[in-house]
């Protein structure tokens, strides 16, 4: 899925100009009072795209989002949607299906007439009307349910019931603000996949806000991550897994080690302790710089391959934790008491290593995947 | 990453939505509700305010009229008495309603129910019958005085604490009810697992929980007292407080400046028992946590007794005022002929019944308008905000601290004005629809605007997401949840309205009258058991409106117990028709 | 298919529209009249099912306060006038008002058959007296014998320290028979005299009533032992089963008249003047006359237990003297006596 969207798209799609995007966001600021929410944010969102605002709690996620909808009013910036500014667009304006975090259902009509609510002020003939209802509680399958109350319907039911609503009168665009978070693990899984086959299906662009990353991975076209009112980064779910552009990206998205260590005279290198890294080619600040490695624990090399591979460095294993597929190592730099690295290995490679803690574990820091960021990051 | 950090400054100003139909009638309806406010309560304030400092005449004296007022002697001792009648009923009174309560909340004595019922009487009488009741029982003449030779003196401030005491018992009643109620029971649990004596519980557990209910309480029934005006003037002879001074000034003599006068320094006592009472509420809240476990009360015979011995009496008490009244409305001649007659029913007076169906008829305007008017304002203020949120707000908790003396003699400022649009309204029931409307006004603001609050805050931008006009998201979703509470509202204005007499006194006109100003002026002219006649009707009707909004209450809450089982739980306070 | 929404929707329609009823109700229908009037309750009832059927096309909107109040807020809305008719307000208050330029003149149709005494000295009249009460004292005898309170004869009797919080007054202010009684006392023993003579009547005085009537009410009810009061509540309570027994004071009672006037809003309709006419009707006298021992016309029949010639028992009154003197004496009384 990542293929079709080649790296660094920001900014406004050039190569798509035949079609503009279904939104577009154009140095969005938002202030509470003194409060500044979002930060001149600046992004688009094709035709058919599954994106996600993703970042911590209070970052501003929501407020966009609600910007986009016309529910808050931006301070700076427009809002386009197909090619038109919609700025001045009162909600009711902008044709958009919206499920709240809360879902907001109305717990004074059944089923049906939550879904149906959307149609009845259209002028719609009244089976039409019944038709269409059926058709979207089929497609979240809770037909059966149709003459509930909400509060008669689980979590997960109460949820699809609200995109069921969203979805009815044919919005152009989805805006969903942390559909899942309310639910427990289980379901919140298989939903996950639910929604993002019914999206798939509908072929409706879709923005969705949360905090949890692995539902932006699993479920995203693109991600923008976001952080203190900013975005931080956009990109497909590989290359913000593989290529944060930022510590906070790195921190934020997937597991991370993070190592100290300071810029060398050669280019391309680090001094840790008492070794000589290479890392990614990247920016290449003065010697004597502060500078911090990340590398994923997937990407640490162990076994026999270490032998005298470039980037080797021996470590002690003071922690093991087993997992069940793999068991995560806890692992001391030279010279360091505590671990500082954290490394997954396969239950059947950890034998093959004669893992045990207390144990010396030579690695290799594959240079490719070892990505180094200034520390004012 | 291309994402650029702006250094330019991000302007305080948002950007501007199409003014589309929707939003205009929003604003529309912000702004007619703003109007409604600053024409029924800031303006007549105002003018009340700003003839204070007018002689009779129109001429400016600034505070001269202060300086004589606090000067006469006569005139002034009406504060003194007004704080002295007010403190002690409010100190009887509570203490006597936390009794009743206690016992009616933390044990299992029978009759329970009984006792509630019969205490909550009272609302539904205007305060000047407790008045005219205790003339009946304790005047030189009265039933005690004449079998026991014993002539207690009820003219005077005795006879008003009486009857401000039983005027006041179940208001404060039930907000120590609420309070005595609310407390969590782990923490008695807790007193008799460290083996806390009865005494000790009591003193550290019981009383500190319930710390922020009497100081309610307290406000609660002093402002109900120094704002009164029906029990002093009936029973207080020649001891005069601020409301019957007003009275007298305005209605005996005219002196609308000295009625001004008064009513300011009135205000000042009613809007710090405001201020304090709201402080301490907000303080209450947060006290109760949601994991809180009621308390069950345990059998205990000894204190049964003894509290059921003391409700008992106090019941029987209440019962008997009102008994009073109705043989005295049902005899030829309270106490020389004793034969049963109806003639006082007759009303054959001028008026007969019109003062009666008058008040009928404008409690149930005051109820229908007063429900629609307070519902939407709160919908408006609560649902969509606004720069005008807040001061609307503030504007529509104001009411609660202006006497209703005060309220009426401002709208006669505001609204005899020869010449004048106002001038239309004079004279009509809409004015008195009105001035109930706002003298009721903040109780049951406060009910809609946390009725509401406890909705979701997203309905309205679900409905406008999908193109549904506010007004149906209203119509068919804001409405029905809150239907418990909007009929609690209409209630509780309907009983009001039922009732006062402060506000209206001064507004009822040639064809206007209503039912409890007729009381009190068959009062005035010595015709005492037509006015237990027409305070018989009153409470009567009081009473049915009551149990027709109870079968109806019923009704709605079946209804929606479908969809959710707490709809009613935040009435339940409300349902009874007080809480001021 | 809605169902709760609906049904509000109706209810608040509802109350628009009655809302919009009840404001455009103050629109008066042509042939409405807006009385003030002082007379007491009982008797407008009597009265009034006679001009009703006299006067088939008059709505009449009636407002009755006792004298002073009544009067107090004609005055207060003279800006703002809105009662077309006097009816029955002490003659002295009338008078105040044609001082104070709110009347009209205007001769109701029979004028010339009311006496002399009864009218206004002008020509056309700005009011016409339709008949004379005067003060009495209401004695509640059970009462009195309890207390051990001989029964009083005259004014000075009740200065007498027996009668220490037994005695109720009418408050001069807002009643016109508090004011008449007071007003005599004053022209009789001069004032000098005549306020130390009422500054030990307030002695004994337990309260001052609002009403004039309220006095020998409360002591019909057995609250109070004596009433200051007027002849016809003396005997109306006697008349219901109560102890009373009516004193005229030796001295001599003080009398004020029930006068009709025509207010300067009056003026210009014509149901006013129709009401005015038929308010000295000999139709009308006949009422007044079973209440009164002295109307406007000569010649009806004196009530029961009232003397047939009341100017032995009344001390002369000189109306012009009340009228002028009133706000003063009203003042100086305050001062003197309200607490
Ligand atoms: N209505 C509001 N008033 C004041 N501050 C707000 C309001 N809504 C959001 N904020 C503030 O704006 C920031 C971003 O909030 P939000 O968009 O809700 O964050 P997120 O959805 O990412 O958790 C937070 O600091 C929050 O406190
Ligand atoms: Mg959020």
């Amino acid at each position: 899925m990542t293929g079709s969207w080649p790296s660094g798209r920001s900014g406004t799609p050039s190569s798509v100009a035949s079609r503009p995007p279904a939104v577009e966001l154009d140095g969005i600021a938002k202030k509470f009072g003194e409060v500044i929410a979002l930060e001149s944010v600046s992004l688009w969102v094709g035709e058919g795209e599954f994106v996600c605002f993703l970042g911590p709690s209070g970052c501003g996620k929501t407020t966009l989002l609600r910007v986009i909808a016309g529910l808050e009013r931006q301070n700076a910036g427009v809002v386009r949607m197909r090619g038109c500014d919609v700025s001045a667009l009162p909600p009711s304006e902008r044709n958009y299906g919206i499920v709240f975090q809360s879902y907001a259902l109305f717990p004074n009509l059944p089923v049906a007439r939550n879904v149906a609510y959307g149609l009845e002020t259209r002028r719609m003939p009244r089976a039409e009307i019944e038709r269409r209802v059926d058709e979207l509680l089929d497609l979240v399958h809770l037909r059966p349910h149709k003459r509930r109350y909400p509060a008669q319907l689980s979590g997960g039911e109460q949820q699809r019931v609200a995109l069921a609503r969203a979805l009815a009168p044919s919005p152009s665009l989805l805006l969903l603000d942390e559909p899942l978070s309310a639910l427990d693990a289980r379901v919140r899984q298989a939903l996950r996949v639910e929604i993002k086959a019914l999206q798939r299906r509908l072929g409706i662009t879709t923005i969705m806000v949360t905090h949890d990353q692995e539902e932006a991975l699993t479920m995203a076209d693109r991600i923008a991550v976001m952080n203190h009112g900013v975005v931080e980064q956009i990109g497909s779910p590989v290359e913000i897994y593989t290529e944060p552009s930022s510590l906070f990206v790195a921190r934020f998205v997937g597991h991370m080690n993070f190592i100290r260590a300071t810029a060398c005279e050669r280019p391309g290198w680090v001094r840790v302790g008492s070794v000589e890294l290479r890392h990614r080619p990247g920016p290449t600040p003065p010697a004597g710089t502060r500078l911090t490695l990340a590398i994923r624990p997937e990407e640490i090399l162990i076994g026999p391959a270490v032998r005298d591979g470039e980037n080797r460095i021996v470590t002690r294993i003071c922690a093991m934790q087993f997992l069940g597929a793999f068991t995560r190592l806890g692992l001391a730099l030279p010279g360091d008491t505590g671990p500082t690295l954290e490394c997954d290995v396969a239950v059947n490679a950890l034998a093959e290593v004669g893992a045990r803690e207390g144990a010396e574990l030579p690695l290799v820091l594959n240079p490719e995947a070892l990505r180094v960021f200034s520390d004012g990051d | 990453m291309a994402v650029l950090r702006a250094d330019r400054a991000i302007p305080d100003s948002v950007v501007r939505h199409r003014l589309d139909g929707e939003t205009a009638l929003r604003y529309l309806l912000i702004g007619l509700f703003g109007l409604f406010l600053y024409l029924f309560v800031l303006y007549p304030m105002a003018k009340v305010l700003w003839r204070s400092l007018l002689d009779n005449d129109g001429a400016f004296v600034g505070l001269a009229n202060y300086v004589r007022y606090f000067s006469t002697p006569a005139i002034a001792a009406s504060i003194t008495n007004s704080l002295y009648v007010s403190v002690v009923a409010m100190v009887v009174t509570v203490f006597l309603a936390f009794l009743y309560a206690y016992a009616l909340t933390r044990t299992l004595m029978p009759w329970r129910g009984v006792f509630r019922v019969v205490a909550m009487l009272p609302i539904f009488a205007p305060s000047l019958v407790q008045g005219i009741a205790f003339v009946y029982i304790f005047g030189n003449n009265g039933i005690w005085t004449r079998l026991t030779d014993i002539n207690i003196g009820v003219y005077g401030a005795k006879g008003i604490i009486m009857a401000e005491v039983f005027y006041c018992f179940p208001h404060a009643m039930l907000i120590l009810i609420a309070a005595l109620t609310a407390t969590d029971a782990r923490l008695y649990d807790a007193a008799s697992a460290l083996g806390a004596s009865r005494l000790k519980t009591f003193r550290t557990v019981t009383l500190p929980g319930v710390k922020y209910g009497l100081m309610s309480a307290c406000f609660v029934v002093f402002t109900l007292v120094i704002t009164d005006f029906g029990a002093p003037k009936v029973i207080g002879g020649k001891f005069s407080v601020m409301a019957t001074e007003i009275y007298n000034q305005v209605v005996g003599q005219q002196n609308f400046t000295m009625g001004a006068t008064v009513s300011v320094v009135l205000l000042i006592p009613a809007l710090v028992a405001f201020v304090v009472d709201r402080l301490i509420q907000r303080r209450q809240y947060a006290l109760v946590s949601s994991s809180a476990k009621p308390l069950e009360p345990r059998k205990n015979p000894l204190a049964e007794w003894s509290l059921f011995a003391y409700c008992f009496l106090i019941a029987a008490s209440i019962a008997a005022v009102y008994l009073v009244i109705l043989v005295v409305s049902l005899v030829e001649r309270w106490p020389y002929r004793l034969a049963f007659t109806l003639k006082h029913y007759a009303f054959d007076t001028v008026g007969g019944y019109t003062p009666l169906l008058n008040s009928v008829y404008v409690s149930a305007l005051t109820a229908v308008g007063g429900t629609a008017i307070v519902f939407i304002g709160a919908y408006l203020v609560e649902k969509w905000r606004t720069r005008a949120s807040a001061p609307l707000y503030a504007l529509s908790l104001l009411p609660v601290s202006i006497p209703g003396m005060v309220l009426g003699l401002a709208y006669i400022f505001t609204f005899n004005v020869p010449g004048s649009l106002l001038n239309r309204l004079y004279g009509t029931l809409a004015i008195l629809v009105i001035s109930n409307l706002i003298h009721y006004f903040t109780v049951p603001f406060l009910t809609a605007t946390t009725s509401l609050r406890q909705m979701d805050a997203e309905f309205e931008n679900v409905g406008s997401s999908m193109g549904v006009p506010f007004y149906k998201t209203f119509w068919r979703v804001t409405v029905p949840i809150a239907l418990p509470s909007i009929i609690a509202i209409s209630m509780y204005f309907f009983l009001n309205a039922m009732v006062t007499l402060s506000a209206v006194v001064f507004l009822v006109a040639p064809g206007t009258e209503l039912a409890a100003v007729a009381v009190l002026l068959m009062d005035d002219a010595g015709d005492t058991a037509q006015a237990a006649a027409m305070s018989v009707l009153i409470i009567a009707t009081g009473l049915m409106v009551r149990f027709a909004y109870g079968g109806l209450m019923r009704g709605v809450t079946r209804r929606t117990q479908a969809w959710t089982a707490t709809a009613t739980d935040q009435v339940a306070l409300m349902g009874t028709g007080s809480l001021k | 298919m809605r169902r709760p929404g609906n049904r509000l929707t109706t209810l608040v329609l509802g109350a628009a529209v009655l809302c919009g009823a009840a404001l455009a109700g103050p629109a008066l229908a042509k042939d409405t009249v807006v009385i003030y009037t002082a007379i007491e309750s009982e008797q407008i009832t009597e009265y009034k099912k006679a001009y009703e059927k006299a006067l088939p096309n008059l709505e009449v909107k009636m407002l009755r306060f006792s004298t002073g109040d009544i009067s107090a807020r004609f005055m207060a809305e003279k800006d703002n006038m809105q009662a077309d008719v006097i009816w029955g307000v002490a003659a002295t208050n009338t008078l105040i008002f044609k001082n104070a330029g709110l009347l009209e003149a205007y001769a109701p149709k029979g004028l010339e058959r009311v006496q002399p005494l009864f009218r206004d000295k002008a020509n056309p009249p700005s009011w016409v007296g339709i008949d004379i009460y005067m003060s009495a004292f209401c004695v509640n005898t059970e009462v009195a014998k309890k207390k051990n309170l001989p029964t009083p004869a005259s004014w000075g009797d009740l200065t007498k320290p027996v009668y220490k919080g037994h005695l109720v007054m009418p408050n001069p202010h807002s009643s016109g028979t508090g004011y008449l009684s007071v007003a005599s006392i004053l022209q009789r023993m001069g004032e000098t005299e005549g306020w130390k003579y009422l500054d030990a009547l307030h002695q004994n005085m337990a309260e001052y009533t609002k009403s004039g009537s309220k006095p020998c009410k409360d002591a019909a009810a057995g609250e109070r032992a004596i009433g200051v009061s007027f002849e016809y509540v003396a005997l109306e309570m006697k008349k219901k089963g109560s102890p009373i027994e009516m004193v005229l004071p030796k001295e001599g009672s003080g009398y004020d008249m029930e006068a009709n006037a025509l207010t300067k809003k009056g003026a210009k309709n014509p149901a006013a003047k129709a009401f005015l006419d038929w308010a000295i009707s000999n139709e009308a006298m006949a009422l007044y006359a079973k209440y009164f021992a002295a109307v406007g016309v000569a010649g009806f029949p004196v009530p029961e237990g009232l003397p047939k010639d009341i100017s032995k028992v009344v001390y002369p009154n000189d109306f012009d003297w009340s009228a002028k003197n009133r706000d003063r004496i009203l003042a100086e009384w305050q001062k003197r006596y309200a607490k």
